[in-house]
């Protein structure tokens, strides 16, 4: 067992800093609260990739740079931690870059892979549909074979970044008659195609950031399919533990959690300090514990990576424990500010500019996105405890 | 970063399984719970020829020279073996304060002995207060022309009963505030101490120990007049973190009976583990036993390499305190009634929870150490 990083991933967790620092200081981005989700630099990416913090863990071959997961997760602790603009490469260096590397062929792997990690392409996850969230085994929306082509019909929402995206990556029906599970496949849609409309969603923090996406015979070349035919179902399931895995789920918040700390040391109450309040210092207390509970889980997930295992439950659970953090940070964090809790984001009198009202609002989809907490807890349950799957 | 044991620790850890499946079923937990005593002499000296008494102990006392996060590996074994008995006492409390407090002399009268599993051990800290304060000191030492004389009751003492001998701290008679407390090394059979079991909730031994004018030799001072309390300091975070070390082996127990539980019950004709409801507290129990395991190693393993970990240790016990009582709760709302009788093993883990919960620091007391530790 052992606990501490390698000096090498010392020097690279300071280099991250260094550069992070330099990119405030010039007035690049802000340090704020959900921060990486709402914004969306190219720029940024670019430099990113060109100290090579893109696609670090893949093949060579491709561009990538075979660095273990725990280098990966180091950079982008920092880039939570500074809350930079990451949007641009984000899911794709995420997920649809190992989808590709696990799934795609020879050819899409020389095209996607270091366009992926030069940050020249943006690419969006179309899964969700209005009648498939948990579910996604019964998304409607169509891909039928014509030609050299595909003819894709549907829906999709709740696309995160599909307005500022290159590509989509879809999940789609390509057989009607087979069972279900049997009959999804993945493909690679570029938006620029005719008949693709997107329009924006606006959610409740006041913020578009995802979208609904609308396909009219959509007319997307055979190539762009992704891995077999009708195998898109089971090639997800692994793809998803890619998504599950990572230190965002924890620390969408960070600088809310950093500056309350800071906070409630300086701000007064009754001419006490708030720090000394009990039950305030016990509830921030808590929150710390929890926190680096959840650092350790991330870390655990990419040591498991590293080992070259899957971490099917480990990541669920680890979505799952860290996304709760976050929510009960940002409901202690509003309580703990008052009646000044509530204020967003450019109001005069809001506390760390309204980080912890914003936090609120964003809080909500913590657990909902990317599977919920309750599809997460059914998964450690199955899959990770073996427990039996109800006779349906 | 490595989250694994290495081959040794494995190794060790299969080893101590076992042992401990063979030699401490369910069955005589309960016994020894009812028993007077509450230990098998016979047990005892087969762990000691193990060498689990002297394992952190340096070779010349009669040592296997294991580190600290080894030491881990087993006390999570006898966690979740629930193994009764003064091991925590003698090794960790009685063991542990001498080797890091007391003098060679003292070391070499003692650790090899306790090696051998001749003696027993125990250290006795709190008393009517309830509390791991200095302030919470009363009983008080004198000097004499031989030695000194002790008078005080402690509380919660465990294994006092049947130890050979008590590590008390008491403060001096002229002493006020928190100055002057010393630790020493009292033989059990000295005239004027009388030892009362208590009557806890998990059937373990603890117990009231009076001392009224206990006298005592010069050499059973350990460490030097003043400093009790640094010694206390000193070793505290390895008691906390090797009775976490016992929560993440009990919880994990806990965890492993109630999904073997939850696959073969069945109830409207299918396994209740099929219920979401109740697949949703064993996702939410191997989250707090996961969460115990990653932040009590951690602990552990900075212990092990010598690297300061207040807050660390604060933050093992404080979670390790809540988490295995919310386990062993959920554990036992699967197992419906049958988890609530006697015979059941369920209980002996939901009684454990608490008492260590209580033992060394709930969690609040330790979320004040991390409070102080963010600058709070
Ligand atoms: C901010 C945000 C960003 C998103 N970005 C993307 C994106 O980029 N791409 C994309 O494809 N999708 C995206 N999503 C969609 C997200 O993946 C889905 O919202 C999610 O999978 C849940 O689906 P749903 O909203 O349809 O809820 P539903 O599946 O309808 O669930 C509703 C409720 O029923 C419960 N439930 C459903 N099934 C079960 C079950 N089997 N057992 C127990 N309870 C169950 C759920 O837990 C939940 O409480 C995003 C969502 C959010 C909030």
């Amino acid at each position: 067992m052992d606990f501490s990083f390698t000096k090498e991933q010392e020097s690279l967790r300071q280099e991250v800093r260094d550069f992070l620092e330099a990119k405030v200081r010039d007035g690049e981005f802000q340090v704020k609260s959900n921060g990486w989700v709402e914004s969306h630099s190219q720029k940024f990416s670019k430099d990113m990739s060109s100290r090579g913090w893109i696609g670090m863990t893949w093949p060579k071959e491709y561009g990538g740079h075979e660095r273990s997961y725990i280098d990966r997760a180091i950079v982008m602790e920092e880039m939570l931690t500074y809350q930079a603009p990451i949007g641009f490469h984000f899911l794709a260096d995420r997920q649809v870059g190992p989808a590709i590397i696990h799934f795609g062929n020879d050819e899409q792997k020389k095209t996607y892979l270091p366009k992926i990690i030069n940050a020249d392409i943006s690419i969006a996850i179309g899964l969700s549909e209005p009648n498939a969230g948990s579910d996604l085994v019964s998304v409607k929306t169509t891909a039928i074979e014509q030609g050299d082509f595909y003819i894709i019909n549907g829906q999709k929402v709740w696309t995160t970044g599909g307005h500022r995206a290159d590509y989509i990556w879809c999940l789609v029906r390509t057989d009607l008659n087979a069972p279900k599970h049997k009959a999804l496949s993945e493909f690679i849609v570029d938006v620029k195609t005719p008949g693709i409309t997107i329009r924006p969603i606006i959610n409740m923090a006041g913020i578009h950031s995802f979208n609904e996406i609308f396909f009219e015979d959509v007319k997307v070349p055979k190539e762009n399919l992704v891995g077999p035919k009708n195998r898109g179902f089971y090639q997800l399931m692994a793809q998803v533990d890619y998504e599950r895995a990572g230190l965002e789920r924890l620390m969408q918040n960070y600088p809310l959690f950093k500056n309350l700390v800071e906070y409630v040391k300086n701000e007064k109450r009754n001419g006490k300090a708030l720090s000394k309040d009990p039950f305030i210092r016990n509830k921030l207390a808590e929150l710390e514990v929890e926190y680096q509970i959840g650092r350790l889980f991330c870390y655990h997930v990419a040591w498991t990576l590293s080992q070259g295992r899957i971490p099917n439950y480990e990541a669920a659970l680890c979505k799952a424990f860290c996304t709760q953090f976050e929510q009960r940070l940002s409901d202690a964090a509003t309580s703990v500010l008052g009646l000044y809790g509530q204020l967003m984001p450019g109001s005069e009198y809001a506390p760390m500019d309204g980080d912890a009202a914003d936090s609120y609002l964003w809080s909500v989809s913590y657990t909902i996105q990317g599977g919920t907490l309750e599809v997460l807890k059914n998964i450690v349950a199955t899959r990770g405890l073996g427990l039996p799957v109800a006779k349906s | 970063m490595d989250f694994s044991l290495n081959e040794e620790q494995e190794i060790l850890r299969n080893m101590a399984r076992n042992f401990l499946t063979k030699e401490c079923p369910k069955s005589f937990v309960k016994e020894m719970n009812e028993d007077e005593k509450g230990y098998s002499p016979t047990l005892w000296s087969k762990m000691a020829e193990l060498g689990w008494m002297g394992f952190i102990f340096p070779e010349k006392y009669g040592g296997m020279e294991g580190n600290f996060l080894d030491l881990s590996v087993l006390m999570e074994e006898m966690g979740r073996a629930c193994l009764p008995g003064p091991f925590f006492s003698t090794v960790i409390l009685g063991g542990i304060s001498l080797l890091e407090g007391g003098n060679e002399k003292q070391k070499e009268r003692f650790l090899p002995k306790i090696a051998r599993g001749e003696i027993i051990l125990t250290l006795a800290v709190t008393e009517a207060s309830g509390n791991y304060e200095p302030e919470g000191i009363e009983t008080r030492f004198i000097k004499t022309n031989e030695g000194y004389t002790i008078d005080g009751t402690k509380v919660f003492v465990p294994d006092a009963h049947i130890a050979d001998y008590i590590l008390v701290a008491a403060k001096a008679k002229e002493s006020k505030g928190n100055n002057g407390i010393a630790l020493f090394i009292v033989d059990t059979k000295s005239h004027g101490i009388t030892v009362t079991p208590l009557k806890t909730i998990s059937g373990d031994k603890q117990c009231e120990v009076r001392f009224e004018g206990v006298k005592i030799k010069e050499d059973a001072l350990i460490g030097g007049l003043n400093n009790g309390w640094s010694i206390i300091q000193k070793i505290w975070p390895k008691i906390v973190v090797a009775r976490c070390a016992e929560v993440v082996g009990g919880a994990q127990e806990a965890l492993e009976m109630t999904i073997k539980y939850a696959k073969e019950r069945e109830q409207f004709g299918q396994p209740i583990g099929t219920l979401q409801a109740v697949q949703h507290y064993c996702a939410d129990m191997v989250a707090d036993v996961d969460g115990c395991r990653h932040i009590t190693y951690q602990a552990s393993w900075m212990l092990s390499c010598g690297l300061s970990c207040d807050k660390e240790v604060a933050m093992a016990k404080a979670w390790c305190s809540d988490a295995f009582r919310r386990v062993t709760a959920k554990g036992h709302q699967i197992h419906g009634a049958i988890g609530f009788t006697e015979e059941h093993d369920l209980h002996l883990y939901y009684k454990k929870a608490k008492t260590w919960e209580l033992f060394y620091g709930d969690s609040n007391f330790h979320r004040e150490i991390v409070a102080q530790q963010m600058g709070l």
